[in-house]
């Protein structure tokens, strides 16, 4: 049986690793490189890099950091942040990502997620949506589909465009609950079930993760084959190994490495 | 040295990497002049088998493939490298390399909790003892991303399976050709000690 993938999400900008609640307060909290070979060393499953440095001259940092990691860390991880175009995931992934995130430049160009699936393949294309729950009745599946941390409503139906971003040739599906980002106290279970019971590819829970009891949560009740973790990881809370043990003891199939 | 054949299929970096990292020297080439000559293949791949069956074809590197491994060069097959070295394919009516018989079928699972594509952490079983899978212990877990498997026709061509749904062959190997449709390069330890393995492996089966 497939095991259930803890991914930690490590946020970059101009180059070094920071953390943000609801995408405001960033704070420098260290080298990405370093961090991604301890997390590997560690028996994480996966790695996320979100490049949210603010502007486009600075990029090529990021795409130095993606060659120190892959040239370290031999699990899969994906780029996201930034990407406008195919041409722009290319780029990435010859520096090393296996995948790429496509969030903000999806939802303006939903073309995006069909040209890189044809150029790389499904399984490298993961779509990235932000949700906030949308005032009742105002659409069909009460979520809505923002950008701009949460700023910027878009009136997209998250459901919808889950399933229409299947189509379109996303191998994967990260839900991302920017209710929930940052408050450490849970997944939204009920978004994150919807949309893993309505589409045929891999769903990781985000936002909201706080203790190991929420990834166990969002990877049973939550219907996830995967959860990513951030702050839980990087302020040294709790370790891969206590997650991955406290996951195991609940009865799901974890990949254990020691 | 080792010879990382490119054919624009993605991976061959990674490849690279990681034989950088377990310092052995290594080459990606695209030259099929090369690759027949080359003491030892990693045969990498992600993708579509149908586009990489044609820039395969258009660069001459699926004869050279097969003439390297009728030589009895030690050939690494991986992922999508690992599939198109079967009969055929479900996934495109061009001819495979048929170095080993049968065919790469996609996965269709009854229960719809079960994601196409099989993408992530997977226990191996080792069927049957060969050199590159000598450090491979019971429930030892690598990394998959597909949505084809492939189906040797022979069964003793098959070294390790796997479940998802079905138990499928995840690692098939043929006297001196070993293929791995997890990705040896990004499974951790795991995929760097098989890696380890086939980089002093002799190509004999036992």
């Amino acid at each position: 049986m497939l095991s259930k993938r803890l991914i930690s999400c490590l946020d970059v900008r101009d180059g070094r690793l920071v953390k943000s609640v609801r995408f405001v307060n960033t704070k420098d909290i260290g080298d990405p490189v370093s961090a991604a070979r301890r997390y590997y060393d560690a028996g994480l499953d996966e790695l996320v890099f979100y490049d949210i440095t603010a502007s486009s001259d600075q990029r090529d940092i990021m795409l130095d950091v993606v060659e120190d990691v892959a040239r370290q860390v031999f699990i899969p991880f994906s780029v996201g942040g930034g990407l406008r175009s195919a041409e722009d995931c290319r780029r990435v992934l010859e520096a090393g990502a296996e995948k790429v995130n496509l969030n903000t430049a999806a939802v303006a160009n939903p073309e995006v997620i069909s040209q890189a699936a044809d150029a790389f393949g499904v399984q490298a294309v993961v779509l990235s949506m932000d949700v906030k729950a949308s005032p009742s009745g105002s659409l069909p599946s009460g979520y809505e589909i923002v950008t701009h941390g949460g700023r910027q409503a878009t009136g997209m139906d998250a459901l919808e465009w889950a399933r229409r971003g299947e189509a379109l040739g996303a191998g994967e599906v990260v839900v991302n609950s920017i209710d929930a980002d940052g408050t450490m106290e849970g997944y939204e279970l009920k978004l994150t079930r919807m949309i893993a019971d309505n589409v045929g590819i891999p769903v990781i829970a985000s936002g909201g993760g706080g203790r190991p009891e929420h990834l166990c949560d969002a990877l049973t009740e939550g219907g996830a084959d995967a959860a990513l973790v951030a702050s839980m990881l990087h302020y040294g809370h709790y370790t891969v190994n206590t997650i991955k043990r406290y996951l195991r003891d609940q009865g799901l199939k974890i990949r254990i490495t020691e | 040295m080792i010879h990382i054949v490119d054919y624009d299929a993605g991976n061959q970096t990674s490849v690279k990497r990681a034989l950088d990292h377990l310092g052995v020297a290594s080459v990606i080439t695209s030259d099929s002049e090369e690759l027949v000559r080359a003491e030892r293949i990693i045969f990498p791949g992600v993708g579509h088998a149908h586009s990489a069956l044609e820039t395969l074809h258009e660069r001459g590197l699926d004869e050279a493939l097969r003439s390297a491994w009728a030589r009895g060069t030690p050939i690494l097959g991986i992922c999508v490298g690992c599939q198109i070295l079967l009969t055929g394919s479900e996934e495109t009516d061009l001819p495979c390399l048929d170095i080993i018989g049968g065919r790469c079928l996609r996965f269709q699972p009854d229960d719809s909790t079960l994601k196409v594509p099989h993408m992530g952490w997977n226990a191996l079983r080792v069927d049957r003892t060969h050199p590159l899978l000598r450090h491979v212990r019971p429930g030892d877990e690598v990394y998959f991303v597909h949505s084809y498997y492939p189906a040797p026709a022979d069964e003793r061509d098959v070294l390790a399976t796997t479940r998802y749904g079905v138990e499928f062959a995840a690692v098939i190997g043929r006297r001196n050709i070993v293929a791995t449709q997890f990705h040896v390069e990004k499974s951790g330890p795991v995929g760097l000690k098989i890696l380890g393995e086939f980089v002093h492996w002799d190509g004999n089966a036992c």
